[in-house]
């Protein structure tokens, strides 16, 4: 009995619930994260039509062009999910070229939003023009952010994989940064929907 | 790998090498002495600035402190006391205690906790580099927009605060995550949820709160931020922005947050009550739901603080049902307490009286707050010396009583010696006789109208006599804190040993010796009731007989394996700091400092993934 | 034992009594120039009777819990030779009552409190007088829309009439307290609060801002002056006059130099300036104190203020213009002279 509970103890990862600690711990950052983007979501719509001047949203923003990005940032997740599946089957060759391109997918959705925030600026909209513009710049901001952020981490594994570092048995690893990764891609969907679709 | 090797005695040691381990451990029980140690650091200087102040207001039309140092001083003794005292000192038990009594070995995440620590060190070094840079914060410890606005506030004290408060939120956003996941994941076998011990459940309850309610000051920081930096509108009203958002989301963190600063001293007391009347809590599973239904509640009471800035009669009654609904469960536990002394075999120490002084000083607090929450009464209440009493008799009375507490309780535990008692009892009468005296007659001062935050008042109004009494109990507390130094020098040069289980315990680290060994449990332990080491004692009294102790398990300590240290919390810690204040510096160092801060956040996470070619985890 | 037992008598308890004689000895709540507890008006009147029913509730609940817990502690203090007491975990029908006891006392709160909420938030009737505030760092100016008063820092009231007070706040949030007329609302800047309320007869006190707004919020004060009807209709008629011309020699130097200086970029006197960023001087002397109820207003006071305001009050707006002697005293002549 005694030597069960000693093994028990020198796996340093699973827990009592079988649950590795880290994707739980994971679990409880996005919980907090929803709890952060809720907060700047609703200073968005506590602020909605209450511009004093200046352009609004429906003079400024284009649909059509923030459709394309959004839907490859839902692709950039569907080509993580592919990831985690190549890398948990031990295909590394695949594996890395999913994680890189779920990378530039990402990539290429953040390089969308510099696009449309330069545009804007153009269009006379900046963060000090009007509530609109703050409330905009800040909360696509730091979704725009929180892409990067997942980019660089999705490079770090991709480089990891091609010096030969990253194998099935750091497929968690690769299942969390999915988890955050997806995460960041709903938050796309509901700030998408609040900003661009709805009236 | 190798074992972490504890200091054997009579081996020497440099100063240099001893101050390196402490840098660089991820030791749950050493993390837990340094939160304790910065806590009662600061609890000195916010009690400082706390007498500063009392002198100021002692006599009318004071001058000891100009208006702008007043000014300064409570904004810095509200700060300092909730985040640098009260938050840390629960930190310190946290991490000392929860791996103990749930039969851990340590935290979830080790090295996440040590970086925890680091970075709540950076934010208050951030905070106190204020009084170095000639530019201490001065708009209160809530910060009211729009007077925190550029145009009002165009030095950088508000920046300070506002950087200082994001570091620590931060610092306490990482401890959630580590302390969920250890209390979910890491009981030992047969410690049911429901066999936890009550401190580890207020603990759990306060990281649920931490880990929702500090994202809305996160959120309200950065807007702050944006406004002063950028010149964005959230807060400004010439451009449509409402300083009341900031109130919103301040309290929807600042509600939470009360509850994160009583919760794990109401935790305490629950384990000290049993202790000392050699009984089991009463009703613990209600004390459990309803330290559960107060953390859920609690998000939705914050209006209760806003009462008097005009949300309309829906609001304002909305809110008043949902505060009192939520004094409910905040109020029964008080008679669970007396209900746990009740019939039981009350031994008189330290750790009891102030767990007693807290039941009664918590009463008094709860029941002022009571009539807080009904907003006609409470607009002559708020922001006057009534509610300033209030709350002193919930934080002070309560948090800070049920603190100390702790500290006598597991004092041997911790450091494996015992506090002198009669030093202790002197400490608790002091402090009960000064905080009664300091605090009880500002119900009076608020009844006759002084509002808060005002660094004189004029001869003629009827305030003069009142605050000279609170001057003499403020100093009285003092006196008091200096009689609990005094008992910490003492006991450490010549303190009775403590054994393993001086108080006759009940839960799981009295099982260990004190100080535990470094990896805590030899053998992991195997619970079979709340209480367990009790029951192991003595039976249930219900039918269930006294355990008889297992055999010495022949474990060879030496290959126990514990996290080596690492030092790239600190630096990690360092680098972020460099970036944050970056920003009352130059651009250039924001820049450098994000980069640096990258570079040690990858190295942090890649410490232990394996290199290349082989070699397993 | 015994000994242990006389010191356990809780300080607190003991104390409490001690503090409640005392207090009632010493200066009276009764009587303090701001107190709450003797409301002037009946907006007071109704949030002082939920006051005074949560206190009596209160009060008896805190002396049988604080009784309760003394009693537990010495009657099952431990004796010598004592076994292990039993281990009851609970008592189910217990606790629910006490739970259920404590719903309906805070019941006993909420019935009352929600009707006044609503009540003393109605819309506004058509026969209260209307007064604007504006809170502003570190004074209040009060406007009488419908008499066409404007002044500063001294608010009169007729007793008897309802009155809605309109407050708005052209720099940050202040906080609008006459405690002895009744609670205090906020003033937000983006949003017009209101307080209604009906003063009793004549009386005069203070009030304060009651929300911190910066470097004088301790500073931030004003006088209320409840009168008669008809002192009150006497008082807005002299209001209504135009500027006094002095007669005093010294007086109207000190009108030259007014008229000079910068003090017409901020200050109103009418007929003379038309400054809105500082208060209204137009009947300057006859408020009783200046610098938002700060000092009496004598000729000493009024010359100090003008050759050094951030003396008096930290931070204040209003700039040292390098006044000096002579020049103060005409001044302050001249401003004395605004009745």
């Amino acid at each position: 009995m005694a030597a069960e509970h000693v093994a028990v103890f020198h796996n340093p990862n699973i827990g009592t619930t079988g649950l590795d600690h880290r994707k739980m711990g994971m679990w409880a950052f996005l919980g907090s994260e929803c709890m952060f983007f809720g907060s700047l979501i609703g200073t968005y719509l506590a602020y909605k039509g209450k511009s004093i001047n200046g352009p609004g949203p429906h003079e400024i923003l284009n649909i059509p062009l923030t459709s394309v990005s959004a839907f490859v940032l839902l692709m950039s997740s569907l080509l993580m999910v592919l990831a985690l599946a190549a890398v948990q089957r031990n295909d590394m060759k695949w594996g890395k070229i999913w994680l890189f391109l779920t990378a530039v997918f990402g990539a290429g959705f953040v390089g969308f939003q510099i696009f449309e925030f330069t545009h804007f600026v153009h269009l006379g909209l900046t963060l000090q023009t009007n509530l609109f513009g703050s409330t905009f710049f800040v909360l696509t901001g730091f979704h725009g952010a929180h892409v990067t952020g997942g980019v660089i981490w999705l490079l770090a594994m991709w480089w990891l994989a091609v010096r030969g570092r990253l194998g099935p048995q750091d497929s968690l690893k690769v299942e969390i940064c999915g988890l955050y990764w997806h995460f960041v891609d709903i938050v796309w969907i509901v700030i998408f929907a609040l900003i661009y679709l709805i009236p | 790998m190798a074992t972490q090797a504890a200091f054997m005695p009579g081996t020497k040691v440099s100063a240099g090498s001893v101050i390196w381990s402490w840098i660089t451990t991820v030791d749950h029980k050493r993390i837990g002495i340094l939160y304790g140690t910065s806590a009662f650091f600061f609890f000195l200087v916010g009690g400082i600035e706390a007498l500063i102040m009392r002198l100021q207001l002692a006599h009318p039309d004071g001058t000891l402190v100009s208006a702008q140092r007043f000014n300064e001083l409570f904004t810095m003794h509200g700060t300092t006391m909730i985040f640098l005292a009260i938050m840390p000192m629960s930190a310190a038990f946290f991490n000392f205690m929860i791996p103990l009594m749930i039969g851990a070995r340590d935290v979830a995440f080790p090295r996440l906790n040590a970086l925890s620590y680091w970075v709540f060190f950076s934010g208050a070094l951030l905070l106190h580099l204020s009084f170095l840079a000639g530019a201490v914060p001065d708009g209160g410890w809530f910060g009211y927009a729009n007077l925190t606005s550029h145009q009002f506030s165009p030095t950088h004290s508000i920046d300070f605060w506002m950087l200082g408060l994001q570091v620590l939120g931060i610092s306490s956003l990482m401890a959630g995550f580590n302390f969920i996941v250890t209390i979910i994941n890491m009981r030992a076998p047969g410690m049911t949820l429901m066999r936890m011990p009550l401190f580890v459940w207020m603990s759990f309850v306060v990281q649920f709160l931490v880990v929702l309610a500090f994202p809305a000051i996160t959120v309200a920081l950065i807007l702050l931020m944006f406004d002063r930096f950028f010149g964005t509108l959230f807060y400004a009203p010439s451009g449509g922005g409402d300083p009341l958002l900031w109130q919103h989301l301040f309290w929807i963190f600042g509600h939470p947050e009360v509850y994160i600063l009583i919760l794990p001293a109401m935790g305490i007391v629950s384990e000290v009550l049993p202790t000392f009347s050699r009984k089991p809590l009463f009703g613990a599973p209600v004390v459990i739901y309803s330290g559960i239904m107060i953390g859920f509640f609690g998000f939705g009471v914050w209006s209760h603080h806003m009462f008097s800035v005009g949300m309309g009669p829906v609001a304002d009654s909305a809110f008043s049902i949902a505060t009192m609904l939520i004094a409910v469960p905040t109020g029964v536990k008080i008679l669970n307490w007396i209900g746990t002394l009740w019939g039981g075999r009350i031994q008189f120490r330290t750790p009891l009286y102030f767990s007693l002084g807290f039941i009664a000083m918590f009463t008094l607090g709860g029941l002022s707050g009571v009539m807080h929450a009904s907003p006609p009464v409470d607009l002559q209440q708020t922001d006057s010396y009534f509610i300033v009493a209030h709350f002193h008799y919930v934080l002070f009375g309560g948090s800070i009583f049920g603190l100390f507490s702790g500290v006598y309780y597991w004092w041997p535990k911790i450091f494996g010696k015992l506090l002198d008692e009669r030093l202790g009892k002197l400490h608790f009468w002091l402090m009960m006789i000064g905080f009664n005296v300091t605090f009880f007659p500002m119900h009076f001062l608020g009844l006759i109208g002084m509002p808060r935050r005002i660094y004189t008042y004029a001869p003629d109004l009827g305030w003069n006599f009142w605050n000279l009494v609170a001057t003499i109990g403020a100093f009285t507390i003092a006196v008091s804190f200096l009689v609990f130094l005094a008992n910490v020098v003492k006991t450490t040069r010549s303190g009775a040993p403590a054994p393993a289980d001086p108080w006759d315990g009940r839960t799981l680290e009295w099982t260990i010796p004190s100080p535990p060994p470094v990896y805590n449990f030899a053998v992991e332990p195997v619970v079979h009731d709340r209480d367990d080491f009790w029951v192991q004692k003595y039976g249930d009294g219900h039918g269930t007989p006294p355990r008889k102790p297992s055999p010495p398990a022949h474990v060879d300590t030496s290959s126990i394996h514990m996290p080596p240290p690492s030092y790239w919390p600190i630096l990690l810690a360092g680098a972020f700091l460099f970036m944050v204040s970056g920003a009352l510096v130059s651009i250039y160092q924001v820049v450098l400092g994000a980069f640096l801060t990258l570079v040690c956040m990858i190295r942090f996470m890649l410490e232990y993934h394996r290199p290349a070619a082989g070699g397993h985890h | 034992m015994r000994k242990s037992l006389l010191a356990r008598i809780p300080t607190a308890l003991l104390l409490l009594a001690v503090v409640l004689l005392l207090g009632s000895c010493g200066w009276s709540l009764w009587d303090a120039p701001m107190t709450t507890v003797r409301p002037k008006s009946e907006f007071g009147r109704i949030t002082h009777q939920i006051f005074m029913l949560i206190s009596w509730w209160t009060l008896g609940i805190g002396i049988a819990v604080e009784a309760g817990l003394l009693w537990a502690c010495y009657r099952f203090r431990e004796k010598p030779g004592q076994p292990i007491p039993e281990q009851v975990h609970g008592h189910t029908l217990l606790e629910v009552s006490w739970t259920v006891a404590f719903a309906v006392i805070l019941l006993i709160f909420a019935v009352p409190t929600i009707p006044v909420i609503f009540e003393t938030q109605a819309a506004t009737p058509a026969q209260a007088m209307r007064i604007d505030v504006s809170g502003r760092q570190w004074w209040w100016e009060f406007k009488y829309p419908e008499l066409k008063v404007v002044t500063a820092n001294e608010l009169h009231l007729p007793a008897g009439q309802l009155l809605a007070f309109n407050l708005h706040a052209p720099d940050v949030i202040h906080s609008f307290w006459m405690p002895q007329l009744g609670g205090k609302r906020d003033v937000v800047p983006g949003r017009v609060n209101r307080i209604m309320l009906a003063p009793d007869g004549p009386g005069e006190f203070p009030g304060q801002c009651a929300e911190y707004c910066g470097m004088s919020h301790a500073n931030m004060r004003f006088r209320v002056i409840v009168q008669s009807k008809a002192d009150f209709d006497r008082w807005a008629a002299d209001q209504q006059k135009p500027a006094a011309q002095p007669t005093d020699p010294l007086a109207q130097k000190g009108l030259e130099l007014f008229s000079q200086s910068t003090c017409v970029g901020c200050h109103t006197i009418t007929g003379v300036s038309g400054g809105v960023l500082g208060p209204n001087l137009t009947h300057f002397a006859s408020r009783k104190t200046l610098g938002a109820n700060l000092m009496a207003s004598t000729p000493e006071n009024v010359a100090k203020w003008i050759e050094n305001p951030g003396h008096m009050k930290p931070g204040a707006l209003m700039p040292d213009l390098g006044m000096r002697g002579e020049q103060t005293k005409a001044l302050a002549a001249y401003l004395l002279s605004l009745k």
